[in-house]
């Protein structure tokens, strides 16, 4: 019995967690409640994870109704892994959340910020899990609401406004999101993804399916904050609380991509997304600017948020650019560091979370001399840089040689010398911080810091350690990204 | 001047003939322009209902056909409408009910910090605050 619906626990567990916390108004009961959700989500996950490597895709059907009717839950191999990463991250950030929501929300909101946070998590899962394109639209806002009442509970009045910008531009893409869904529904009379993708086969070039790939990609963007639609980013991550933040950066982002990937090669296939329409020059064109462009402004960034949250424009630029390229190499280094940025900023955030967690800002003032007295918490930031970079050794490296020998099989080398010029920026942003922390002296008067409390170590400790083992034990994260990748380009 | 009256006749039916989805548009635009040229928070909010809505009634224009019934089975009658795109944007509805009342709830709070909820007042409080700090 159990077994059969194996693929609805991962979105009931969190749900239920969620009203279980808004009930219990006690904030280690609802910490509690959201921890063990999350590890129950990450279970169920594992056991999909096996089964979908072992048997292939698994299907759920919602009350037993069949998919023209009812609403369809399949776990294909790409999905199974973007919801191990969902879940895994969650499991490390909620441990961390104990002592980083402890410190900056006020106490007595502190389980309305778990029942928020479930809420998001499930609406990420559960757009991840769905092969309904209504139900995406629905997880998504849901996910979405959330996620601006996480960033409104930041500690700065200016929270309540990037909040509030986030909302206006959140809405509208995922208004132009639902226009493309009723073009879609309007050729094809389904909402069943796979429903969609056979019957759109013989109407490929009509005018009504070419403006709903326009309006769901454009709402998609705008939703991954693909350059220029990024600037809600920017402010929401500077702003909002640092638990926030460093889950934020490393899922929802990651969410909104698997989305596009699954609309641009599952619905649409590859062959309408980059021949028929002319996708691939603008991503390209886009993510190239957004690399240079936001990595040259966070050079310039004072606080360190902000600095990573525009890192964090041009790493979602390498992920489109990798996606972009419409071949199998370049899909699997899309998918693959996709994983390896999330690794790699929810360690970076964590580790300013940390110092945020004693100054309570995150300027970077705060962080002279801060290597002296918080030893281990600086070495996950120049850890997570350097994944960041993509240096040897680290996860970061492994998806950037992935995507630098994809581009130059296309025989693009101007666009390969373009990735790794970019990446010195990112070496010069990251040297910046790690300067300020190891080399310059802690000025008088500063508030004091301490190593971060284990619970906030070891969590971030975790992520870092992530970092090196996938950096040098590659196989188990490129496999799953290329079976992904060949599901995806088989299929069609 | 044939051709020219088949321009005409083509004008007048995409013009006339798909009506419905000019309205649609229109009010669509109008919200749009709202949200972007609006300093005030809750016009803006405003004109991002009015965007939300122009999306229902799309949805509704497209799920109607005319002459035919609604979906109630009864012997004899088979030409009845897909009810489905008029459900979906009940949940639409939903959607948008939440997320207006979260934005007015962001609006209060903004008010309470700022004493105010124009945009350009907003701004200038946030520069005058932190100068010299972005």
């Amino acid at each position: 019995m159990i077994e059969n619906n194996l693929p609805i626990f991962q979105v009931i567990i969190p749900l239920i967690g969620a009203v279980l916390c808004a009930i219990i108004k006690e904030r280690k009961i609802a910490w509690f409640i959201a921890a063990i959700s999350s590890w129950a989500v990450l279970g169920v996950v594992v056991i999909l994870v096996l089964r979908v490597s072992a048997f292939g895709s698994l299907f759920y059907q919602f009350g037993g109704w069949e998919p023209p009717i009812g609403i369809q839950y399949q776990i294909d191999s790409l999905s199974a892994f973007i919801l191990l990463l969902v879940s895994a991250i969650a499991v490390v950030m909620i441990t961390y959340a104990r002592e980083s929501v402890g410190a900056e929300i006020d106490p007595d909101k502190q389980h309305l910020f778990y029942t928020i946070w479930l809420l998001c998590f499930a609406g990420l899962i559960g757009m991840v899990s769905t092969n309904d394109i209504f139900n995406i639209y629905v997880f998504l806002e849901i996910s979405s609401l959330a996620t601006y009442t996480l960033i409104a509970m930041g500690k700065t009045r200016r929270a309540l406004f990037s909040a509030f910008e986030y909302l206006v531009l959140g809405t509208i893409g995922a208004t132009f999101f639902l226009i493309g869904i009723g073009l879609l529904y309007m050729m094809t009379g389904t909402l069943n993804i796979t429903d969609i993708a056979e019957r759109l086969g013989n109407a490929g070039d009509m005018r009504p399916v070419e403006a709903a790939f326009a309006f769901i990609t454009l709402g998609l963007a705008l939703k991954i904050a693909l350059f220029p639609l990024h600037t809600w980013l920017t402010n929401a991550y500077a702003y909002a609380p640092s638990f926030a933040s460093a889950f934020l950066a490393s899922t929802a982002a990651k969410v909104a991509i698997y989305i596009m990937i699954r609309v641009l090669y599952t619905v649409f296939g590859y062959e309408f997304s980059f021949n028929v329409m002319p996708l691939g020059i603008i991503l390209l064109l886009l993510s190239i600017a957004g690399m240079i462009i936001a990595s040259l402004i966070a050079i310039w960034q004072k606080d360190v948020k902000r600095l990573l949250a525009f890192s964090s424009v041009a790493q979602i630029g390498y992920i489109m650019l990798a996606i972009g390229l419409a071949t199998q190499e370049g899909l699997t280094a899309g998918i693959l560091h996709m994983a390896n940025h999330a690794l790699a900023k929810g360690a970076l955030f964590m580790s300013v979370g940390a110092v945020v967690f004693y100054t309570g800002s995150s300027r970077l003032e705060d962080f002279r001399g801060a290597a002296k007295q918080m030893p281990f918490t600086m070495a996950v930031f120049v850890v997570g840089g350097l994944s960041l970079i993509g240096l040897p050794f680290t996860a970061g490296f492994v998806s950037k040689w992935m995507l630098l020998s994809a581009i130059l099989q296309k025989g693009w080398w101007i666009v390969a010398v373009i990735v790794l010029i970019t990446s010195i920026l990112a070496l010069i942003y990251i040297w910046k911080v790690v300067e300020a922390a190891y080399f310059k002296p802690r000025p008088a008067g500063a508030v004091k810091l301490e190593e971060a409390p284990a619970g906030m170590l070891v969590p971030m400790w975790l992520l870092v350690l992530a970092n090196i083992y996938f950096g040098i034990n590659t196989n188990a994260t490129l496999g799953l990204a290329s079976d992904a990748a060949s599901m995806l380009f088989g299929g069609k | 001047m044939e051709e020219a009256t088949r321009l005409l006749e083509k004008i007048i039916r995409v013009c006339l003939g798909h009506y419905d989805y000019w309205f649609v548009i229109v009010i669509m635009m109008a919200g749009f322009y709202v949200v972007i040229n609006g300093t005030n928070l809750v016009k803006k909010l405003m004109g991002l209902v009015i965007f939300q809505t122009s999306v229902l009634l799309f949805y509704i224009a497209m799920g109607y056909i005319k002459g035919a019934r609604f979906p109630i089975l009864k012997t004899g009658e088979d030409f009845y409408i897909n009810p489905l795109p008029h459900v979906l944007m009940l949940t639409a509805i939903v959607v948008g009910v939440a997320t207006l009342a979260v934005g007015l709830a962001i609006v209060v709070r903004i008010k309470e910090e700022y004493g105010s909820i124009e945009e350009d007042e907003i701004l200038s409080a946030d520069n005058k605050g932190n100068k010299g700090d972005d």
